[in-house]
């Protein structure tokens, strides 16, 4: 079970406090009915999906109730940093993101034992 | 390939086992193949071997970055059954089904296919109006499903507890009899040998890192770890990789991966004769013909690729089993594991033509694409071979999610899925 550091409430807390709230960082489109086709599918069904570094939203449901952003590693699961909702992206650069390398998945691994 | 039989058996055991060949031969990859397939799963595999007893294409290569049946074929829960709502999940299912049913022959390969029966439990009126919608629309498309009281329900598995205290009590169950169970990895290990011995080229521990295409935008081959390889035709089936590898010929894709849990008890006698699930209270449990429960978690509520999950989702699914079959309290689980599975927004997979021409895509099964092994495969290289799709997977488009034609099972299927 993860911990998430909430930057609202300034704590860490189990993640069964937490949701997960899709992508950050993405406007929703104010002229919805003059968009075509090809704009609302990429809008609202096609996702990066990303393997690695990935910026989402969370909202933290069973505490103060509001939505964040997190910066988290898909591969190892590690939240990079936690920010309030409507800042920019932080910068990373400082931030070391975890790799597979120094974390014991199976695919970690599997991939060292090659 | 020499046939396994009686006779080989017999044969072998006069002459202490020294006969058996390799099931599949590991040759170094060709500059060009007719056909890639990317990942060996059941699938990707099933895909090849249909490529070459049906489309005669048989210059094949089915590259796979780790080893053979080591993604979700063979992390699933091992459960095969078709009871779904839609007509066009009905035919594609159900296609799978028949396919399981002589599975085993066509492959000369015992992928231990068990029709013992898959019962959907309901606890409350609900579930009992759904799964009535379900049976009535299952047996317009001809598929069997029936509706159980709950004493029938508890006559057909007798572990189950109907009693009115019970925790989550029983109104009823919905019964496919011709669903059940089949041993996953054989099925891997089925489809890899019989496309072997068609002269299908199965390359482990051969990961893609990019995919070439030509200057008219078409496919042109791929590159790899173990150098560029060509070909006119790719075929994705990565599971919950798809995004990653579709990214690398541009195309975004409308998925997201999540870890799927299952986990196995210590081996027991046969006491549990049938498969058994509940939408409600999120569980589903068989045994396997080793004697281990097979019991599935739901996935993990954030996009993951760490094939492991919470212990909170497998602990919340134990909870509910033990309230179901009280008989099990005290058994021990012996392991537990994760799969990647790809979910697509309308819960129905995508078996299509991509915008790249010569680039086609198999996924977004999501939790529920080992029972649609055979049918998924032989659709899919009908795809490829003809550049077109199959009456049964014409629905199921990339485009779909443009032109809002969904098969939305997102809410009709059984189990979080």
């Amino acid at each position: 079970m993860l911990l998430i550091y909430c930057p609202y409430c300034e704590e860490e807390r189990s993640e069964l406090e937490f949701r997960q709230a899709g992508d950050a960082h993405i406007a929703r489109p104010t002229n919805m009915t003059e968009m075509t086709d090809e704009d609302f599918e990429a809008f609202f069904f096609l996702r990066d999906n990303v393997k690695g570094l990935t910026f989402e939203r969370w909202r933290h449901l069973n505490g103060c109730g509001r939505f964040f952003n997190a910066a988290r590693d898909t591969v190892s699961d590690k939240f990079l940093t936690t920010y309030k909702a409507g800042l920019p992206r932080p910068d990373l650069g400082t931030l070391r993101p975890a790799t597979e390398a120094t974390v014991e998945t199976y695919e970690a691994t599997e991939s060292d034992a090659k | 390939m020499r046939k396994y039989s009686v006779f080989a058996v017999a044969r072998e055991a006069m002459r202490g086992h020294r006969g058996w060949e390799a099931q599949w031969t590991s040759p170094e990859p060709r500059k060009e193949y007719d056909v890639i397939i990317i990942g060996a799963g059941g699938h990707g595999l099933g895909t090849a071997y249909y490529l070459a007893k049906e489309h005669g294409i048989t210059n094949i290569a089915v590259l796979e970055k780790g080893w053979l049946g080591g993604g979700n074929t063979g992390r699933n829960t091992t459960i095969i059954r078709s009871n779904y709502l839609y007509d066009e999940s009905a035919g594609i299912y159900d296609h799978a089904l028949k396919l399981w049913d002589g599975l085993s022959q066509d492959l000369n390969y015992n992928v231990m296919y068990s029709a013992r029966g898959v019962m959907m439990l309901s606890h409350n009126v609900h579930d009992q109006q759904v799964f009535k919608r379900h049976i009535h629309a299952n047996r317009l498309n001809g598929i069997d499903n029936e509706w159980l009281t709950p004493e029938q329900a508890q006559e057909f598995c007798p572990p189950l507890d109907i009693s009115r205290t019970a925790r989550y009590p029983i109104n009823g169950a919905a019964l496919q009899r011709r669903g059940g169970t089949a041993r996953h990895d054989a099925v891997a290990w089925g489809y890899a040998r019989a496309a072997a011995d068609r002269g299908v080229h199965i390359i482990q521990n051969c990961e893609v890192t990019g995919i070439r295409r030509n200057p008219d935008g078409s496919v042109a081959g791929v590159d790899t770890n173990r150098g560029q390889i060509n070909a006119k035709k790719v075929g994705v089936v990565a599971a919950g990789h798809t995004s990653v590898l579709m990214e690398m010929a541009g195309v975004r894709m409308p998925l997201v991966s999540y870890p799927l849990q299952a986990l196995v008890s210590e081996p027991i006698k046969p006491i549990f004769p049938c498969v058994v699930m509940s939408n409600t209270v999120h569980a589903y449990i068989s045994q396997s013909d080793k004697g281990e429960l097979v019991i599935g978690a739901g996935t993990d509520q954030y996009s993951s690729y760490s094939q492991t999950g919470g212990l909170q989702i497998i602990t919340h699914t134990l909870d509910a089993i033990c309230e179901l079959f009280p008989i099990f309290r005290r058994m021990k689980m012996m392991r537990s594991w994760g799969g990647i599975v790809d979910v697509t927004p309308d819960r129905s997979p995508i078996l299509a033509k991509t915008p790249v021409q010569g680039l086609y895509v198999n996924c977004g099964w999501g939790t529920g694409g080992f029972k649609a092994t055979p049918g998924s495969a032989n659709v899919f290289a009908h795809t490829i071979a003809n550049d077109a799709p199959h009456k049964i997977n014409a629905p199921f488009t990339l485009e779909r999610f443009r032109s809002g034609r969904l098969i939305d099972e997102a809410a009709a299927a059984a189990v979080a899925h």
